[in-house]
């Protein structure tokens, strides 16, 4: 796709109706993992642009109209997008949800960064959401009752990665070196939708983490939400600080073209798909009223941060076999400022911070104690049917 | 779209793609700890044991029964004549029954909006007129223990914290019967653990109303328990027709 020359639907032109917004949500039990992929990764996406107006909008006078425009559309098409998971997810099956959209996306994402030490931030923070999967599928299994794979479909492993009681570090540990202005657009874009993803993760376990009863439950959200929180710090910081407002919010409008473009090429469900393609060109409709307040505001060509084609689709299928290599070759990867090293050589002030946080417990570690994931649930396990 | 169930294709299962969750169980088979299947002969899961036990131990409760605000209160009603040791026993269980038949009025009248919403493309095992009768018997249950909290000096608008529990009991048969894809048999198999519930609650109110000296609610008590068993008996024959019907 040509994104100077699609202009979409201008911002006067787009709008949706309550019942657009609450529409039909999608089949838990017939719609395919990856339609449910696409839907978080969306939501997160909107999400953050609504955080990024916000932010902008402190700190733009001029441009507190023009954000306040482009956001109310936004965040009805947040909702709209948000709205399509059904009711009958409960909130920890949507947790193994987001997990599987971290580990996928990342994965594919990691793939497709040309540059390798982008790349390999990618393959870190893989590993450990890879990890979160499993804790959260013996947390499903143990307290619900509930096999993950019914999420999942086959398409995600279950097993242990970098270990959630060993991802604990220190802030120093978290952040990365930012991709530079004359980086790839690519690079600008998996930046863009890999933070808003763990965001959004982050600010789902915050909010759901606390309507748990069971204390197991509430510990290990507790405790991941933490580490969202640092995977939020390492992401945001590969993103380029020297760049203006206006070329951030450029590059998110891109980066949500890019996220629908993606999303309408391998999408499975026709109704979906027509939804995707609408925001897609709504999406085209920001960038270029973007584009404009550039033009006025900063007296630079957009095409300086834009080039003229939109990268491949981002893939929407299993990456089993590269998230199995990346495991079998870097789980005991560790940071070191903004560096990864051998285990040996982490960060000091990480593993005192990580002895402090788990010096009452683990409870990543407790509710997965010597969990084996089965088809059926653990329950299913021959020796568990003859007991 | 009709009000059924089809078959179809759904994708939650091992053998929709049996060869790739036997590709993901052979790999977790080698990467996951290889402990013993069982730890002591109980079923594996044990690990988060401690941790609940020692949230029970430090717990506090979810909240307290509501004492009659003023003293006069106390005095003037049937508060003050109870029998037994722990008075809020009884108050506590009364709110738990109150909340439990006010939101019984609100799970029924959404079962009445879907069948309402059906009824021109399905047959229904019940009348809508039956549906209404037993909402309504629903609210006079309500209204008979708001009147006995009221003759005890208790508020029959506070929350108790049985109430409260009730509450997230019943909070996935709201969701059930709301739910606009759910059909009206999966409904009814809702609502019939909601009244085989409701029942066994009248139940026990009667004999704790008994053992508190409260011998002038159990007739009432026990009229509401008799509709009630009568709305189960109901409730389960229709579920029986909604099954066998959805089969032909």
């Amino acid at each position: 796709m040509n994104l100077l020359d699609h202009k979409g639907v201008p911002l006067d032109k787009q709008g949706l109706t309550w019942k657009e917004m609450a529409g039909q949500p999608i089949s838990k039990l017939d719609d395919e993992a990856f339609t449910r992929v696409r839907i978080i990764l969306m939501n997160g996406i909107e999400l953050d642009a609504l955080r990024l107006s916000h932010i902008g909008a402190r700190m733009n006078a001029d441009l507190r109209l023009p954000l306040a425009r482009v956001r109310r559309i936004e965040q009805h098409q947040a909702t709209a997008v948000s709205w399509l998971i059904g009711a009958d997810h409960s909130p920890l099956e949507t947790t193994i949800a987001y997990e599987q959209v971290a580990i996928e996306v990342t994965a594919a994402v990691a793939q497709q960064e040309p540059d390798p030490y982008l790349a390999q931030v990618y393959r870190f923070g893989l590993l450990e959401d890879f990890d979160h999967l499993y804790r959260y599928s013996a947390l499903l299994d143990r307290m619900e009752g509930k096999d993950a794979n019914n999420i999942l479909q086959g398409n995600t492993d279950i097993v242990p990665g970098r270990p959630t009681v060993d991802e604990h570090r220190a802030p120093e540990d978290d952040l990365r070196h930012p991709y530079t202005a004359k980086a790839d657009l690519l690079s600008k874009l998996h930046a863009t939708l890999i933070t808003a993803a763990e965001y959004q993760t982050h600010d789902f376990y915050m909010t759901i983490g606390p309507t748990f009863a069971d204390p197991v439950a509430r510990q290990l959200y507790a405790e991941i939400a933490s580490i969202e929180e640092q995977h939020v710090t390492q992401y945001g910081s590969l993103l380029n600080p020297r760049q203006s407002f206006l070329e951030l919010w450029l590059l998110h409008e891109a980066a949500e073209v890019y996220g629908y473009y993606s999303c309408a090429q391998s999408e499975s469900n026709p109704r979906l798909r027509a939804l995707w393609e609408r925001f897609c060109d709504y999406e085209l409709g920001h960038l270029h009223h973007v584009c404009e307040l550039m033009k006025q505001h900063e007296r630079r060509d957009p095409a300086e941060v834009l080039s003229r084609e939109l990268p491949a689709p981002l893939p929407f299928h299993s990456q089993r076999e590269f998230v199995r290599e990346v495991l079998a070759t870097e789980v005991d990867l560790r940071a070191s400022g903004p560096d990864f090293v051998p285990v040996e050589q982490e960060n000091p002030a990480s593993i005192a911070y990580r002895e402090r946080v788990n010096a009452d417990g683990s409870p990543s570690t407790e509710v997965a104690a010597a969990y084996h994931w089965t088809s059926g649930t653990e329950l299913n396990r021959p020796l568990a049917r003859a007991a | 779209m009709e009000n059924v169930t089809r078959s179809g294709f759904n994708r939650t299962g091992a053998q929709t793609s049996l060869h790739t969750v036997q590709n993901m169980q052979a790999f977790a088979d080698e990467q996951s700890p290889s402990g013993p299947s069982h730890i002591d002969g109980v079923l594996e899961g044990r690990s988060i044991a401690s941790v609940r036990a020692e949230s029970v131990h430090a717990a506090e409760r979810i909240g307290s029964v509501p004492i009659p605000t003023t003293l006069t209160g106390v005095l003037a009603t049937g508060l003050s004549k109870l029998t037994g040791h722990r008075p809020e026993v009884l108050v506590d269980k009364l709110g738990e029954r109150l909340a439990f038949e006010r939101t019984g009025v609100r799970l029924y009248q959404a079962l009445i909006d879907k069948a309402e919403a059906v009824q021109a493309d399905v047959a229904l095992p019940f009348t809508i007129g039956e549906l209404k009768h037993i909402r309504d018997e629903e609210l006079e249950h309500m209204h008979i223990v708001t009147s006995a909290l009221e003759g005890l000096g208790a508020d029959p608008t506070a929350q108790t914290p049985c109430a409260d529990v009730a509450g997230v009991a019943s909070s996935g048969a709201m969701q059930v019967l709301s739910d606009p894809r759910t059909t009206i048999a999966q409904c009814l198999e809702t609502i019939l653990s909601v009244e085989l519930t409701d029942g066994a609650g009248w139940d026990l109110l009667i004999r704790l109303s008994g053992s508190a000296g409260q011998d002038d609610l159990i007739k009432p008590f026990s009229e509401a328990l008799a509709r009630e068993q009568v709305h189960a008996q109901q409730v389960k024959g229709w579920l029986e027709r909604a099954v066998v019907d959805d089969l032909d």
